[in-house]
């Protein structure tokens, strides 16, 4: 059999979730850091980013996404006991977080840690998945794919674009396909609203003029060997498509940008479950996931449209995951609980997408992220009848971020609401 | 070059038909070319079906469908194992769910003994639910025939084609024969660009386009029927729903809306029958899409919509007969292959026998080569190996190592390999490897399987196409609509 290999904390996935991860997993006093990274260069999917708009929060600064990742992966690469090794995938994952990992040079790895974080991002809803009914010429990609040709390789995918999604990596490449002399006809969303970023539908379409379609959908691709052409038609309250309306669009290429997929394959084969709200880990406050000692941060955890949140997520699972290990004695035994029980629940009420972390700790001080289900204009946010935030306007492709605090869990268990250890968040219209 | 040789038989049409003619060819002291229109072989009928290998109980007694089915169906397992292509025989089901239903389903059982169909048994519906149990509570009865099999029909047609050409066979794509004549040196074949070729005898095994060569040789045939079959394929989380690929009973125009499991582990429903004014029209579309999952809910309730990661469409050439049609003309010297709609795929083996022994009967000599080889070398499939294999391969070739595919798991070694057996396209290395074909289907390693055809074929990734000329994937070099223009997007 294959020789085993052991590590304190070993990071799937060296985007800016793992990179930030093992620097805080370093600095909670891991002294054995791993991270498998199956590019052949750290940083995940901001190599592929060169516009700018990261790490306002983080950096106060404008920065590319590979800039953003430069403030980190010096670090990592300085540090002699985190290890990285490039080009290794990992193939699989258990419970007791074994793993076996190709490279190169090395063949298969196997590896065993203490305790695993799970970094490894996301990926692009494609086509098949919504079956669009028509023909499958050349000319349809994914916004990502498009952006890696464009921006990684140096060529343009078509001249003439339709973009089906108004997912912000698809606003980018609208702007980044006109700036390049292409043609982008439309962008298309079957939802009421736009999904991406308010400063990217401003900065990327309106800037360049490129009508948005709301309320609308692709509903047929025309074309033999390359994209002819689009149908687009308007859809009903049931996102059906209302017969007459169609209209004809032609295009040599159709961009989807219809959202993003955690990537938990890995997450699944460890037994890891997933909530179907966010299609990542069911996680505490420290993020780690129902089976003790697999972490999750990042993409993989759910979506996030800002790069700062990835780094603040990751710097918690990287701590949680360090003082895990370092509890564990040799023979694998956990010495008592992390201290993070996450007893109580917390559910996504009226107005609520998700919310996230989905466990929590009696009386834990934490940041609660969440998306709302549609936008909304003066709310208040409330866990179970305790008024935590009042917010102006919330919108579903903007994530928030609120601190559940030492009053709140004081109204919470004073009054008895959090019977039964399960809270709800809910989103209400103020009065 | 192929031009000046002057053959013994040129094939013309390389589907699973053609190039199971030309490797049947391949085993005799001949010269055999194949001439495809497509830039590569199984890209009609053949890749677009449901992949099933029929016991042979569908078809009328007697007819060519019925003997041939049966005759190919047996072929099966020496044929895949020597030419290393996915094949299972996981038994096929025919389901009853009302009195009406269950009396023709015992017509089909009857029929199928007529045939010599065998392995088969009637099932009552527990027992079939005890086999299958996410079969629908409201089916009563089954005909169940354990010979029924999958396979992978592009692979099979690919695998032919590579191994014919190894024993000596020649494989030309992007030929699409225009016109055939016939004079003392035999027949002429020119192509729509213009080029020739020459042979005395020639199969005519176009598919869908055999009527049309037909005529050109001066046969009154009756016109194809195109009947277009859309499919929709499902994630391979669901793979395991059925092990048994289940059919209703059937109507009179097509065997019905089926579940498929494929030889590659996804589930594969369809497909539905629609008859077509052109030869072409390969589109999917809405009504197809829901007349699907209406009929194979009631076969299988867990099938969802939610589920499904791909579609596609391929057409039948149906037979103004019902039946295969074998024709020659020029005394013997052509022979064409007509009408070879669903079990075509499963007759194709035996078809190309057939195929043989009808120029033999036009005079060709077939002398067994005495070095035929039958094998094709092993095609490694990273993900399929024991942990121990893999260390072997990755230390012979490091590019067993890098994962291109990440959904199927492929990786850059089995790309080069397929490239090396003659996928020259996108879709090429897509159905030889299955890198594109899983749930993100191509989303991320579309631009590194560009790169790395663009690499081993030694052209510009702006040559690469999905599927031959005019599908090209890229337009031009970024920043050229733009001279120095500001590009900080
Ligand atoms: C096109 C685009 C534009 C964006 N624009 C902005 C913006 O303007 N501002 C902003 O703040 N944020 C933006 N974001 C969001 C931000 O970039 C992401 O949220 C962030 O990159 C997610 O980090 P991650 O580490 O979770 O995932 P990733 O960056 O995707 O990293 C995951 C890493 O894991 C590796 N991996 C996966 N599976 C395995 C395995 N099995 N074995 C080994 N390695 C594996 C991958 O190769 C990858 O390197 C954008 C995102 C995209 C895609
Ligand atoms: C939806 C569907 C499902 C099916 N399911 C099954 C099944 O489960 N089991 C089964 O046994 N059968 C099935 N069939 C039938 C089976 O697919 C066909 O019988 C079989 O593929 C026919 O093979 P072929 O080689 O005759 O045709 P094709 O694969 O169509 O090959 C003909 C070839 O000729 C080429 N050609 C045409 N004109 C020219 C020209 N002028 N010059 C050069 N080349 C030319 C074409 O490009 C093509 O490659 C199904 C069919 C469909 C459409």
């Amino acid at each position: 059999m294959l020789n085993t290999h052991y590590t304190d904390v070993a990071i799937i996935g060296g985007g800016p979730a793992g990179l930030a991860a093992a620097l805080a997993a370093r600095r909670a006093g891991a002294e054995h850091v791993t991270v498998l990274e199956r590019n052949h260069e750290l940083g995940g999917i901001l190599q592929q980013c060169i516009h700018n708009g990261f790490g306002l929060h983080r950096f106060k600064e404008e920065l590319t996404g590979p800039e953003y990742a430069y403030r980190f992966i010096p670090q990592v690469e300085a540090d002699p006991k985190i290890h990285v090794y490039l080009n290794t995938m990992v193939l699989s994952l258990s419970p007791e977080k074994e793993m076996t990992a190709v490279h190169p040079v090395h063949g298969l790895i196997n590896l065993k840690a203490k305790s695993v974080i799970l970094a490894m991002g996301c990926r692009e809803r494609t086509r098949g998945a919504l079956s669009i009914p028509g023909t499958r010429p050349a000319g349809v990609y994914t916004a990502g794919t498009a952006q890696r040709f464009v921006n990684m390789d140096g060529f343009m995918p078509g001249k003439r674009v339709v973009i089906l999604g108004s997912g912000d990596i698809g606003l980018i490449m609208a702007r980044r396909f006109t700036m390049e002399g292409a043609k982008v006809e439309a962008v298309v969303e079957i939802m009421p609203y736009p999904a991406g970023l308010a400063r990217n539908i401003a900065q990327c379409l309106e800037d360049f003029d490129i009508p948005l379609y709301l309320n609308s959908t692709v509903t047929k691709i025309h074309g033999k060997d390359r994209v002819e052409g689009v149908t687009i038609s308007q859809v009903d309250d049931n996102w059906c498509p209302i017969p007459g309306t169609e209209r004809y669009i032609p295009c040599d290429t159709l961009l989807l940008s219809v959202g993003l997929i955690p990537e938990n394959e890995l997450s699944q084969e460890a037994e890891v479950p997933l909530d179907p709200r966010t299609g990542g880990p069911i996680v505490d406050e420290s993020r780690e996931t129902l089976v003790s000692g697999i972490f999750a941060c990042g993409n993989v955890l759910h979506v996030h449209d800002l790069v700062d949140y990835v780094s603040e997520e990751a710097e918690i699972a990287g701590e949680a995951a360090a003082r895990y290990a370092l509890k564990q004695t040799a023979d694998g035994v956990v010495n008592g609980k992390n201290g993070m029980g996450g007893q109580f629940t917390i559910k996504p009420g009226d107005g609520i997408r998700y919310v996230l972390p989905q466990r929590v700790t009696q009386g834990a001080e934490v940041d609660l992220y969440m998306r709302v289900t549609q936008p909304m204009d003066a709310i208040t946010l409330s866990l179970s009848g305790v008024t935590l935030a009042r917010k102006r306007q919330v919108r579903p492709s903007e994530m928030l971020k609120i601190k559940l605090k030492a009053q709140h869990w004081d109204s919470l268990l004073e009054d008895g609401k959090a019977q039964g250890r399960e809270l709800c968040l809910a989103a209400e219209p103020r009065l | 070059m192929g031009e000046k040789t002057h053959y013994d038989v040129i094939v013309i049409g390389g589907g699973v038909v053609g190039t199971a003619v030309l490797r049947t060819l391949s085993r005799y002291q001949l010269k055999a070319a194949l001439l495809e229109k497509h830039a590569e072989v199984g890209w009609g009928a053949t890749k677009a079906n449901s992949g099933i290998v029929h016991a042979g109980f569908h078809n009328k007694p007697g007819s060519w469908m019925a003997k041939l089915c049966v005759a190919g169906n047996q072929m099966y397992d020496q044929l895949c194992d020597e030419l290393d292509v996915p094949f299972l025989r996981n038994g096929l089901m025919m389901v009853a769910r009302t009195q009406e239903e269950e009396e023709i389903l015992q017509q089909f059982y009857q029929q199928g003994l007529a045939n010599g169909v065998p392995g088969m048994e009637i099932l009552d519906g527990d027992a079939a639910r005890r086999l299958e149990p996410n079969l629908a509570e409201e089916i009563t009865l089954v005909l169940r025939a354990s010979t029924g099999g999958i396979v992978a029909p592009f692979e099979l047609a690919a695998a032919m084609a590579e191994n014919a050409a190894a024993n000596g066979a020649d494989v030309y794509t992007e030929v699409e024969v225009a016109g055939i004549s016939h004079g003392d040196d035999g027949f002429t074949i020119t192509s729509k660009d213009g080029g020739t070729w020459k042979a005395t005898y020639i199969v005519n095994s176009a598919g869908l386009f055999s009527d049309d060569l037909a005529r050109m040789c001066g046969l009154d045939v009756p016109s194809l029927i195109p009947r277009k079959g859309e499919e929709y394929i499902l994630d391979q989380r669901v793979g395991n729903l059925v092990r048994h690929t289940i059919f209703p009973v059937p109507t009179p125009k097509s065997k019905g809306i089926l579940v498929i499991p494929t030889a590659e582990g996804n589930l594969m429903i369809g497909p539905t029958a629609l008859e077509m004014p052109y030869k072409d029209e390969l589109s999917t579309t809405a009504e197809g899409l829901d007349e699907i999952l209406s009929f194979t809910q009631r076969l299988v309730p867990k099938i969802s919509r939610r589920d499904i990661i791909a579609s596609f469409a391929g057409i039948r050439s149906g037979s103004p007969t019902g039946d295969f049609i074998f024709e020659t003309s020029h005394e013997g010297k052509a022979v064409h292959l007509l009408g070879i709609e669903s079990p075509g795929l499963t007759a194709a083996p035996a078809i190309a026998e057939h195929a043989a022994e009808m120029l033999a009967e036009g005079g060709l000599s077939l002398i067994e080569k005495p070095d035929f080889n039958p094998r094709r070398p092993k095609v490694i499939r990273f993900k399929q190996l024991s942990d121990e294999e893999k260390e072997e391969v990755i230390k012979e070739n490091p590019l067993y190592a890098h994962v291109v595919c990440r959904c199927e798991t492929i990786t850059e070694g089995e790309i080069v390999d397929a490239v090396r057996r003659g996928a020259r396209t996108v879709d090429g290395v897509k159905f030889r490897t299955r890198a594109g074909m899983g749930r993100c289907q191509g989303g991320f390693c579309t631009p590194y399987v560009v790169k790395i055809l663009a690499r081993e074929l030694g052209v510009s990734p702006l040559e690469i196409t999905k599927r031959g000329k005019g599908s090209e994937l890229l337009t031009a070099e970024a920043k050229s609509f733009l001279k120095g223009g500001e590009t900080n997007a």
